[in-house]
């Protein structure tokens, strides 16, 4: 399906980057599984999708600094020969009530989740142009549609990508480069893990399919986005989120 | 000078599809080549390809015409 596909997915260490990064390997895709620290997580992703007969390695950047950004790209073509496929999946959350928020936690969450989808988006902007093409899929989150509480800074990040995917994908349109985003609800990952029972209880009762997602959910979807069927959809947001926010 | 004229125009026929003759020094991009702005910077990452050079984006937003863009290269060549 996506087979002699490039493709670079940031945060591809684990959680949710990590199923995308295997779900595009198995489908044929090349991969390169960016991370921020967790080393030796993205190396056992690699391994992986080694098993799948393509071409993999790792890379270390931090997706909001252009250099790094840059330099990332570099890699990927020179390794690759072609950037075909870009996930802006990398994300972190500092939660808190914007009554005790601190300027810090509100800035380094919009940093790596939002402006990073733009500095991913512009360092491989020249080659997908060069290319006649390319897709990008954005991950944002369902609550950046619906907003939650004690998240200020993570759904506004969030919501800001979704508005990037559209400005992104009208500006890129002519150039046959399709840009869309996703919007996963409950996935159970790492960052779901550290919430409470409570918490979890309250979610479970917001979700009309009474479960939660698996990080696959999402990845399927993402590697349909990528995929040839895909190619008369650009600027879409699609929620992933068993029927929480419609 | 005329080798970076011709190798321009070469480029700016191939990409934008235009005829030879439309290509001359006081021809505007945009109102006389009918490039749009994402056009005008992808004909400026082509140029730097060729010419093995970098335009700094402040420097890529003043050229608007053909001259602009050969004088551009003529001046950091030399």
């Amino acid at each position: 399906m996506l087979s002699g596909k490039s493709a670079l997915v940031t945060g591809a260490s684990r959680g949710i980057g990590r199923a995308i990064a295997l779900e595009l390997a198995k489908q044929g895709a090349n991969v390169a599984v960016n991370y921020a620290g967790s080393e030796d997580k993205a190396q056992a992703v690699v391994e992986e999708i080694k098993q799948f007969g393509v071409k993999s390695f790792k890379i270390q950047a931090n997706v909001a600094d252009e250099k790094e950004t840059k330099a990332m790209v570099k890699e990927v073509v020179s390794e690759f020969d072609s950037v075909d496929i870009l996930v802006n999946n990398a994300g972190i959350n500092r939660d808190n009530l914007i009554m005790r928020m601190k300027e810090d936690e509100f800035d380094q969450v919009i940093d790596t989740n939002l402006k990073g989808v733009f500095q991913c988006i512009k360092a491989v902007s020249r080659q997908m142009m060069k290319q006649r093409g390319g897709r990008i899929i954005n991950v944002s989150s369902v609550v950046g549609v619906s907003g939650n509480a004690g998240q200020a800074n993570y759904t506004a990040a969030k919501a800001g990508v979704i508005g990037l995917t559209k400005s992104t994908a009208k500006e890129f349109a002519s150039r046959n480069i399709l840009v869309n985003a996703v919007a996963p609800g409950f996935i159970t990952t790492d960052m779901t893990d550290e919430l409470t029972h409570e918490q979890k209880e309250g979610m479970l009762s917001m979700i009309p399919l009474e479960k939660l997602g698996e990080p696959e959910d999402v990845a399927r979807v993402v590697r349909f986005l990528a995929s040839e069927d895909a190619k008369y959809i650009t600027g879409q947001t699609i929620n992933i989120d068993g029927g929480m926010v419609m | 000078m005329a080798d970076v004229f011709d190798k321009v125009k070469e480029i700016i026929v191939d990409k934008l599809e235009v005829e030879e003759s439309q290509v001359t020094m006081e021809a505007s991009f945009k109102d006389d080549l009918e490039a749009d702005s994402l056009d005008v910077v992808e004909l400026v990452m082509e140029l730097e390809d060729e010419f093995d050079m970098e335009i700094a984006d402040e420097e890529a937003e003043k050229i608007n015409t053909v001259g602009d863009a050969v004088n551009y290269i003529n001046s950091s060549q030399s």
